[in-house]
């Protein structure tokens, strides 16, 4: 497994084999290696991965002291990545050149949050419709059960609620293109999130 | 422009030739069958231009055999398009010109721009 970690920057299109296609561009890495998990010492293999320098009085004596042990300025990210492919020790930095175009990634982050949602917009429920007599209930869910048996509603019922803000992963997303000057890496299709959002890269495959 | 937007910028066509809604335009659109390619050319009055970067486009509308309006949208930097000519230059006062649709022969024409000295 390879991974990174960056930072959603935005969307646009471009052509791809003649077809305009949307895609986004993520600002990846430097990761520097903080600290390297082995089986021996820690029951599992991993890669903690720093982004994001911060200056040094934003972090606290432990995470100081952890840093300062591998030789990294303070970050504000530090995550693992298990079964990290290669050989890397503490210091190494990690940057967009670990991918490849038309590599397979997927991409995890936080979806933008929509707040209280109501049915329509959060499972995709059909509008019981605008005209011909309909009345105060314009985007309700209609029925929510029957009455003497259950005579309760069934759990997991699907509700408007909460929508958002939670951790997704898109997968199967095809790099299109590296700029490793800027640290930029292009992939086809949309990623979740707001630009500016932290993201995971996970290397699933190479390209056709 | 933001530094990852020029990620994009190497397909951005710099030299394209300013047209304008209410130009007669020449558009060259490779046309691929099978194996073969030729040059389709598509003339008409531009009557609208919208989008911006590469995602921008332009609808080309003509009179096409019948008297029978015919109208396409071409992605202004799509790389099928190897040229666009313009013809014929009008003076307009708007940016779409939609209002051409609902008009014919005589009604349908658009003033010559004059070129000043």
């Amino acid at each position: 497994m390879i991974g990174l970690l960056g930072r959603k920057k935005g969307m646009a299109s471009i052509f791809d084999d003649g077809k305009l296609t949307a895609v986004t561009v993520i600002e990846a890495g430097p990761c520097p290696v903080v600290q390297v998990k082995t089986p021996e010492r820690n029951k599992y293999s991993a890669l903690q991965l720093a982004f994001d320098p911060v200056r040094s009085n934003l972090a606290n004596k432990p995470r100081s002291g952890h840093f300062e042990k591998a030789g990294v300025k303070p970050h504000r990210i530090l995550v693992e990545f298990r079964d990290f492919e290669g050989d890397h020790k503490p210091g190494d930095v990690l940057k967009v050149d670990l991918f490849e175009t038309g590599d397979r990634i997927d991409v995890t982050g936080i979806s933008k949050g929509r707040g209280f949602a109501g049915v329509i917009k959060r499972y995709g429920f059909k509008s019981p419709g605008q005209t011909h007599g309909t009345h105060e209930q314009f985007r309700g869910p209609g029925s929510i059960g029957n009455a003497s048996y259950p005579a309760r509603v069934w759990p997991g019922k699907r509700m408007a609620g909460r929508m958002g803000n939670k951790r997704v992963t898109v997968k199967n997303l095809r790099v299109i293109k590296i700029d490793s000057d800027k640290g930029l890496m292009m992939v086809k299709g949309a990623i979740p999130g707001a630009p500016g959002g932290l993201i995971r890269i996970r290397k699933t495959g190479p390209g056709e | 422009m933001e530094t990852w937007k020029e990620m994009i910028k190497d397909q951005v066509k710099e030299e394209l030739s300013e047209f304008n809604p209410g130009d007669t335009v020449d558009v060259h659109y490779r046309v691929v069958e099978g194996d073969k390619e030729r040059i389709q050319v598509f003339t008409g009055t531009v009557i609208s231009r919208r989008g911006s970067d590469l995602s921008a486009s332009f609808t080309v509308r003509k009179i096409g055999s019948g008297g029978i309006g015919v109208e396409r949208i071409f992605p202004l930097h799509s790389p099928f398009i190897s040229d666009i000519k313009i013809k014929k230059r009008a003076s307009v006062r708007r940016a779409k010109l939609y209002f051409l649709r609902g008009l014919k022969g005589k009604a349908a024409r658009l003033k010559e721009k004059t070129q000043y000295k």
